[in-house]
């Protein structure tokens, strides 16, 4: 079991109000990302829970019983940190087996979970290996295995893959996602970067300067964001906003299209924009546009669309896609 | 790490230390200051008195005070030369392609580790003395005269044995400093043309203007202090030509039996010893901020 | 730089490197050698051939008892270095994981008390010492030389355990260790490196100090730097037996100095230079 309450849980640092005020429920077996700008409190937030800094008002409650005054160790958590933190001194077997060590099971019991996770992982060859001779791949995966042969209610990741190269990481956010559905235990993962929240969040806390500003699966942050900031975190390349005459004949002070609502066309429009750069992945085509009267505008094609540099092409909103938000950037519901 | 139970035992782990060094500063400092404004002499005990500022004035007016300084101001200014040059230079000669590059590290670093009694006594007599040093064989392998070192230079003398314990110093550090240029450095300015001489002057030189500073202030605290060359070689003489202010207060408090005047003298080092002090902070203390 | 190494480009360079070191360390090789010549030998000219006695030695220990400054230098350089590592480790310990706004300060001020010249407070020392019945006492110099040296010592072990990632000593704490077994597992281990190095550069700073080892005794308490210090009265005739006792008085430390040249560049920069 691991569920995870937090209640008015605040931070404050000297005279810095990192945290003001959150309320949030975990459920057991979920996976957890807090994504959000860096400075936004989610690795304070992560940190709170693993009990690495004391809360300055609030209680976080595990399975349902108070923890706020409970050592990290006390809490039944285990967590994978942003530099691995493995121990240089020790051999890859002994990194793994430390927790078990520090709560004095026997060595054969031992031997037999640090023998099973090094499989699961991977890491059966590298296991009387220093830490210093793994590549990053492998450290990461030492550092997972240190955190599953515990068993514990929940793990906590703080920005795990931001070390890693961009193949590197693709990679193991599916090793993560399908541990997680191996393991079935709670996930909290903390990181900046919305893509790794897409893709393995159950659910997503969206924060800004320690606020909450959204709570919700991956495609009902996509789908119905609730403010301007959710629309322009959530979604690669970012949404276009745009202001003014258009925006008010749909009676909002923003509309907020997504690049891939775009129509795109060479004959006509409701838009007329400029290509200013043009991206041709193959299966996407992105173009960068200054369209007239509206500004800069992103816009994501399906497959191959030609268009060069200086073309001139037309675009239409996909009106049934539209976001509208009004002038304090909440999102208006039709 | 930053729990409030974390803080407390925190202060408790400084505290040691933090008194000790509190009152091993303030205590002494404070007697110093004391007795300079006090006639005490070692050898009438029981007659101490109040006299302002005399000690003061009394320093100030003997000729061996500005002797002093200005042996001082030399023995640091001389070896810092020395040494900085010097160091600059074989840094940069260590720093090339060399065989047994660990054996010549090694040699060279050696001296910095001799204690200052045996380096001095070494060259008093073996390398400067005038009737069997190595320095008199080779004036009259040359067909010169021997020189007297420690008669006719001692000054000059005291400087080259206190420059040779402390070039290793700056040698190893600068060689620390230069290897920790970055190659590919070297290679873009190469590609933009720079010769040797031009990479030296825009690059390395640059490069190591922090080191420098290191080396210079750090050596500087030494230096103002040097005793047991002194103490070993010369003892002060001839006259005042060899004494510096260290060995100036040291004279006149256990030689002299003056603690007033030896303490007013020990108020002038401090005051010195501050100014440079000031400046070794601020450059060390920047790197606390990296 | 590949291309340039050159064999003829190297081969200059060693020469030149090599015939630098040799002349700065002259002044130590000859000393070895004058020791194993006989007297007349080492005043008979430049002579790089001894003829191999070890006389001197002997004669130093019978009529000098060399044993004894030597015993004294290992017992107040080893005794205060682990005095003031006792005293500092604590104190570096909490700067480096538990820093406070003010800990930068601290560690200035520290610093600052190295820059007082000795001699400044010759005079109250000196009659502090006396006056308590310390001058001469290996206690008394032990507690000076822990004092001087305190604040290198805890310099150094802050930038030794300033380079232990907070994040090790978390992920420790995640892991269920108390702080004692957070000590003896990883910390200890990942410390001592930082503590050798301090412990062997204080060794050698106390070894060779040479204004309060002097001044501060006479015979009973007397290291090696008085010892030597006491040779430099008589003139001639006594070269070989000189040299003899300086190479006993350096050897120990030049063989730990040579162990330790890279934490030397730290410590004594003061983590300013790695």
């Amino acid at each position: 079991m691991g569920s995870i309450t937090l209640q008015k849980v605040s931070k404050v640092f000297g005279e810095a109000k990192v945290i003001p005020s959150i309320d949030l429920e975990i459920n057991d077996g979920e996976f957890v990302v807090f994504v959000g700008p860096s400075g936004c409190g989610k690795s304070t937030l992560l940190r709170l829970i693993a009990g690495l800094e004391d809360v300055s008002d609030g209680q976080i409650l595990i399975d349902g019983k108070d923890v706020t005054q409970a050592a990290p160790a006390e809490r039944g958590l285990a967590m994978v940190f942003q530099s691995y933190a493995l121990y240089p001194h020790m051999s890859v077997r002994n990194n793994i087996a430390f927790p078990l060590k520090m709560a004095k099971m026997e060595k054969s019991a031992i031997d037999k979970k640090v023998t099973d996770a090094a499989r699961v992982l991977n890491l059966t060859d590298y296991l009387e290996r220093r830490p210093s001779q793994l590549s990053g791949g492998q450290r990461q995966r030492v550092a997972i295995g240190r955190a599953i042969v515990r068993e514990p209610s929940a793990f906590l990741f703080d920005e795990p893959l931001s070390n890693l190269d961009a193949a590197l990481r693709g990679t193991m956010r599916l090793e993560i996602s399908d541990l997680h559905h191996q393991l079935k235990t709670t996930m909290v993962y903390v990181t900046h970067d919305q893509v790794e929240a897409m893709t393995m969040a159950d659910k997503i806390v969206v924060l800004n300067r320690g606020n909450i500003e959204q709570v919700g699966s991956p495609l009902e942050l996509y789908k119905s964001p609730r403010n301007l900031f959710v629309a322009g975190f959530i979604g690669s390349p970012h949404m276009n906003f745009v202001d003014g005459a258009y925006a008010q004949s749909k009676s909002a002070k923003t509309a907020g299209i997504r690049p891939e609502h775009l129509i795109l066309s060479k004959d006509s429009g409701l838009w007329t924009g400029t290509v200013k750069v043009a991206e041709h992945l193959g299966a996407d085509t992105f173009l960068h546009l200054d369209v007239d009267g509206i500004g800069q505008v992103t816009a994501r094609a399906g497959g191959e669309f030609g268009a060069q540099y200086g073309d001139r092409v037309y675009l239409t909103p996909d009106e049934a896609k539209l976001h509208r938000f009004d002038d304090k950037g909440i999102a208006l519901r039709a | 790490m930053a729990t409030q139970n974390t803080k407390t035992l925190a202060r408790l782990m400084m505290a040691p230390s933090v008194l000790l060094l509190l009152v091993w500063m303030i205590v002494p400092l404070a007697m110093t200051l004391w007795f300079s404004f006090q006639n005490y002499n070692l050898l009438d005990p029981s007659n101490v008195s109040f006299t302002g500022l005399f000690n003061y004035q009394f320093f100030y007016t003997d000729p061996a005070f500005f002797q002093s300084i200005w042996n001082t101001l030399v023995i640091v200014g001389g070896v810092l030369l020395i040494t900085v040059i010097g160091g600059i230079a074989i840094a940069l000669l260590l720093d090339q392609p060399i065989f047994g590059q660990g054996i010549v590290r090694i040699l060279i670093i050696s001296p910095f580790f001799v204690m200052p009694p045996v380096a001095a006594l070494v060259w008093k007599n073996m390398i400067m003395n005038p009737s069997y040093g190595v320095f008199a064989d080779i004036s009259r392998f040359f067909g010169l005269r021997p020189i007297d070192w420690f008669a006719q230079y001692p000054l000059f003398s005291i400087v080259i044995i206190v420059a040779w314990q402390w070039l290793p110093f700056a040698t190893l550090i600068l060689l620390t400093a230069l290897q920790s240029l970055d190659g590919e450095q070297k290679e873009a300015a190469e590609m933009d043309g720079a010769n040797f001489f031009n990479r030296f002057v825009y690059l390395v030189l640059p490069h190591l203007a922090r080191s420098i500073t290191v080396v210079i202030l750090i050596q500087t605290i030494f230096l103002l202090g040097v005793y047991a060359e002194i103490l070993v070689t010369t003892n002060g003489g001839p006259g005042y030509a060899s004494t510096n202010l260290a060995f100036l207060i040291y004279r006149t408090a256990l030689l002299g039996y003056d603690v007033g005047g030896a303490s007013a003298g020990g108020i002038i080092a401090v005051v010195l010893a501050n100014i440079v002090a000031f400046f070794l902070m601020r450059a060390v203390g920047k790197n606390l901020d990296r | 730089m590949a291309r340039n190494v050159t064999t003829r480009h190297k081969v200059t360079a060693t020469a030149a490197a090599w015939i630098v070191a040799l002349i700065i360390f002259f002044p130590i090789l000859y000393t070895l050698i004058t020791s194993i010549k006989t007297e007349p030998e080492a005043i008979a000219g430049f002579s790089l051939w001894p003829s191999g006695t070890f006389e001197n030695y002997i004669t130093v220990q019978t009529q000098r008892d060399y044993l004894k400054p030597f015993m004294n230098s290992v017992i107040l350089s080893v005794g205060s270095t682990i005095l003031a590592l006792i005293i500092a480790i604590p104190s570096a310990w909490a700067m480096a994981f538990s820093p406070t706004k003010r800990t930068k300060d601290i560690l200035m001020w520290m610093l600052s008390t190295k820059m007082m010249p000795a001699v400044a407070v010759l005079v109250p020392i000196y009659l502090m010492f006396r006056d308590f019945g310390l001058l001469d006492s290996r206690i008394g110099l032990t507690v000076m030389l822990t004092l001087i040296n305190l604040p290198i010592v805890v310099w150094m072990l802050y930038t030794y355990f300033r380079e232990i990632p907070g994040e090790i000593l978390e992920a420790s704490r995640m892991d269920g260790a108390g702080l004692w077994q957070e000590i003896v597992y990883v910390l200890t281990p990942m410390a001592v490196p930082g503590i050798a190095s301090t412990l062997l550069l204080n060794i050698i700073l106390a070894w060779n100090e040479s204004f309060w080892t002097i001044r501060l005794s006479t015979t009973n308490a007397a290291p090696l730097t008085a010892f030597i210090a006491s040779f430099s009265s008589p003139q001639g005739l006594f070269w070989a037996k000189l040299s003899a006792a300086s190479t006993m008085a350096i050897a120990p430390i030049l063989i730990l100095g040579w162990f330790s040249q890279k934490q030397l560049v730290r410590g004594l920069t003061f983590g300013a230079v790695k």
